[in-house]
């Protein structure tokens, strides 16, 4: 092992091991190689020292050069955060019609109002804001409580029959059920639904009018096209929250049902109300 | 009898028997390559300084486009996504055309080198021009062959220390020069290069001088034909698609040989000698270190200098012009068999020469009908189809796109009249670096009209709306149709949007949703 072996064929020392018969040529490594080799370890020292690197017992050292990926991300967040602190204060300073007219910002608030809308309102309203039987729509031009951005942000910011909010939008229709007769309620059911469409028995119409002067007109109107002051449905439209044809609204008549919305301004603060606002007000019904 | 306990003993080796064995790696022998003069080596000259020319100096050529567009000739606008060539501009959704002159560069190539060989590496590749180039700054500052030589071979004097570090300081502001003029062509290459010098400009860009400097000195300088040998994918390539009627480079050892340094001697003893005197200058010039007259070899470039070398030599002896000449592998074989009497004799001189010494009237010739053969014709067609189809396609391109996306989430929503309304995101592509009004039309889908979201366009069937110069707008549009008009669950429509002052038209089938029928 200790005697050198010179190779006959290449005339090059081996390594001096030999398995089977078989010798290792003892070439020297190229002298780039090996000055790349100790640069790299020079390189790794250093860094060890720049940056956190050897594990000790409860954490790892920290590095002269106080660097941390945790910081790294806090420092992107606050850069992303100030980015939009212009945009922000300016939601906060102007009000939603404001906002709606200022095209940079209403694209912000549109964006921003968005994503809070896949969080917090699709739920009930649906993802495309399309709603459901019984949650309105809000892509239409069909507005209980008023479809001009304030008023948007009124109804998110206080709900509707939302009972721990004192300002919240609050109507109530009665249940007739208890006031009228089973034929009264056939007939203005009849005389509703005639006001639409066809409806199957039309010597209910007249006797319906009646029935509808003498309990309805009061929060629906004269011409019953509602009334956004209580809440009140536009009856002679195409849509119909609970479903349309006499049955439908028969059943509403009897036992009416009395969605609520939640008041939002207190788990989403102002800003964000304001931003879903300019979203809903976007959706193509706003007035 | 024969003894039956006496074996035969067989006379044979191994191939690679311990005794003639020879390590796999062998080390580079320098190669100093004398300067050739004649004509590829002029032609060469030509090709050089046509091709670095285009590279240093076309990025420096203006284009006027008018206020909107950079008034650069060639521009890739990377952060822009724009590509700018003189006359055309294409956008990322054209870059087919790119494609397309990859393929036309391919099928190009195929028909350079089934006719005239491997010319692209002879004269045009990169590497063979830089390495060139090299060569001009390493002959300037260090002479010819064989004063690079004695310089290689003699000890570290002062002198020999100042030509190495001059002849390496010029290749490197070479390569830095290449470095520098590729990134012109992303930028406005006036305005880089101030704030290259100033040191303003994007690290990408000293990033790339620096790769590119550090790539042009290695491969340029110190590689030089180890990247056409070891590197280069194409030698591989290109040689499988030579064939016997492809010219290249040729050492004519059918009148050649045999071979004599004294061939008044050998002539006076009776012998047959062939044209070479061995002189070497073949050799001498070849920046590949290859010897022609072993035939073809992978290391050839087919750069012609042989040619040069060896026609100078012939001029001088009085002898005809072409001992090394390009020649198709047909030509070739038909002379050898000529020269050797078919095969039957080694190669005898006399065979084709006549009495009076001239070449014999069955020596064959190259002809340029040989370059006309179905294979050509086929790379030709091919080549043209693209070019042409190409050229249509540019000259017919739309400059005016539309595009179209129906809105998924609602697909229709109900109005209070019980009409129905469809969302669209509408993008209209003005391609051309200049501001125009697009009419916006709807055709089609009865009775309905369309609003702008946020503009003050009164709903209709039409409108007229500005579009930046070489830009896209994104218009939100909602088509209404009333309910009496509404005739199926999916009707299609027309959007078609029109530029009135240069009737440039383009229209898009879009489709319009309504609920199913109540039953």
């Amino acid at each position: 092992m200790s005697d050198e072996h010179i190779d006959e064929i290449s005339g090059v020392s081996t390594t001096g091991h030999e398995w089977d018969g078989i010798r290792e040529l003892n070439n020297p490594l190229p002298r780039w190689w090996v000055i790349t080799f100790y640069v790299t370890i020079v390189w790794a020292i250093g860094y060890t020292i720049a940056y956190p690197a050897w594990p000790l017992l409860h954490s790892a050292t920290k590095g002269v050069l106080g660097y941390s990926s945790r910081n790294e991300v806090r420092n992107e967040l606050t850069a992303a955060e100030a980015a939009k602190g212009k945009y922000i204060s300016a939601v906060e300073s102007k009000s939603v019609s404001e906002i709606s007219a200022d095209d940079g910002l209403r694209e912000f608030a549109i964006a921003a109002g968005g994503a809070a809308f896949k969080v917090n309102c699709v739920q009930c309203h649906g993802s495309g804001a399309q709603g459901s039987k019984g949650f309105p729509n809000l892509n239409d031009d069909d507005w209980l409580w008023g479809g001009k951005a304030e008023q948007i942000q009124q109804t998110i910011t206080h709900g509707i029959r939302f009972a721990s909010d004192p300002d919240t939008r609050l109507s109530e229709m009665p249940a007739f059920g208890d006031i009228i007769t089973a034929d009264q309620i056939a007939q203005v059911s009849a005389y509703v639904a005639s006001l639409s469409g066809k409806v199957r028995d039309a010597s209910l119409i007249q006797p319906g009018a009646k029935v509808f002067a003498e309990n309805c007109v009061a929060c629906h109107g004269d011409n019953a096209k509602g009334n956004r002051e209580f809440g009140a449905p536009d009856l002679t439209d195409a849509i119909w929250l609970y479903g349309s044809g006499e049955t439908a609204i028969a059943a509403q008549v009897r036992a009416p049902k009395q969605g609520v919305m939640p008041a939002w301004v207190g788990r989403l603060g102002e800003i964000k109300v304001k931003e879903l606002a300019v979203y809903v007000h976007s959706l193509g019904g706003g007035e | 009898m024969r003894d039956k306990t006496q074996l035969t003993r067989l006379e044979t080796e191994t191939v690679n028997s311990a005794k003639t064995r020879k390590p796999l790696y062998a080390a580079r022998q320098k190669i100093f390559p004398k300067r050739a003069s004649g004509n590829f080596r002029r032609f060469k000259w030509l090709v050089m300084t046509i091709t670095l020319g285009i590279y240093y100096l076309a990025a420096w050529l203006p284009w006027a486009r008018g206020p909107f567009a950079p008034d650069q000739a060639v521009l890739l606008d990377l952060a822009n996504r724009r590509f700018y060539f003189f006359f055309i501009e294409i956008w990322p959704q054209e870059f087919f055309y790119v494609a397309g002159l990859l393929v036309m560069a391919g099928v190009g190539l195929f028909l350079i080198t089934s006719t005239v060989g491997r010319a692209w590496c002879g004269y045009a590749c990169p590497q063979t021009v830089w390495v060139d180039l090299f060569l001009v700054v390493e002959r300037a500052i260090e002479g010819d062959r064989n004063a690079r030589m004695k310089l290689d071979a003699g000890p570290w004097t002062a002198r020999k220390l100042m030509l190495r570090v001059s002849k390496h300081t010029i290749w490197l502001v070479i390569g830095a020069a290449t470095g520098g003029a590729w990134i012109f062509y992303f930028a406005d290459a006036p305005t880089l290069l101030g704030e290259l010098f100033i040191g303003t400009a994007a690290p990408v860009a000293y990033i790339t001088v620096a790769v590119l400097t550090a790539t042009t000195y290695t491969f340029g300088g110190l590689m030089r034909e180890q990247v056409c040998t070891y590197m280069c994918p194409w030698p591989r390539i290109q040689a499988a698609m030579l064939d016997e009627n492809s010219l290249t480079v040729t050492y004519n050892d059918w009148r050649g040989e045999p071979r004599s340094r004294h061939a008044k001697k050998v002539l006076a003893a009776g012998q047959p000698v062939g044209d070479c005197v061995d002189c070497n200058a073949c050799v001498a010039v070849c920046p590949m270190g290859i010897d022609i007259r072993d035939g073809q070899q992978l290391e050839c470039i087919t750069c012609a200098l042989c040619i040069d070398a060896c026609d100078g030599v012939m001029d001088k002896l009085g002898k005809e012009r072409g001992l090394i000449a390009y020649a198709t592998l047909s030509d070739y074989n038909a002379n050898m068999m000529l020269a050797t009497a078919g095969g039957s004799s080694s190669v005898n001189p006399s065979l084709i020469r006549t009495a009076d010494g001239l070449f014999s009237d069955k020596v064959a010739h190259f002809h340029i009908r040989k370059i006309f053969r179905p294979r050509t014709y086929v790379y030709m067609g091919l080549w043209s189809l693209i070019g042409l189809g190409l050229l249509y396609s540019l000259l017919t391109r739309d400059r005016l796109e539309l595009n179209v996306l129906h809105d998924r989430n609602p697909q229709f929503v109900t109005l209070t009249d019980g009409s129905i309304r469809n969302g669209y995101t509408v993008k209209l592509l003005n391609m051309i670096p200049e501001p125009r009004t697009i009419v916006v039309t709807m055709q089609g889908l009865e009775g309905a009209d369309m609003v702008v979201v946020g503009d003050d366009i009164p709903a209709g069937r039409s409108f007229a709306i500005p579009v930046e110069p070489d830009r896209l707008k994104m218009l939100r549009v909602f088509v209404r149709q009333p309910a009496d008009q509404i005739r199926a669950p999916a009707q299609t429509f027309k959007f078609r949007v029109e530029d009135r002052a240069s009737f440039e038209s383009n229209e898009y089938t879009a489709t319009f949703n309504a609920p199913e029928p109540l039953r």
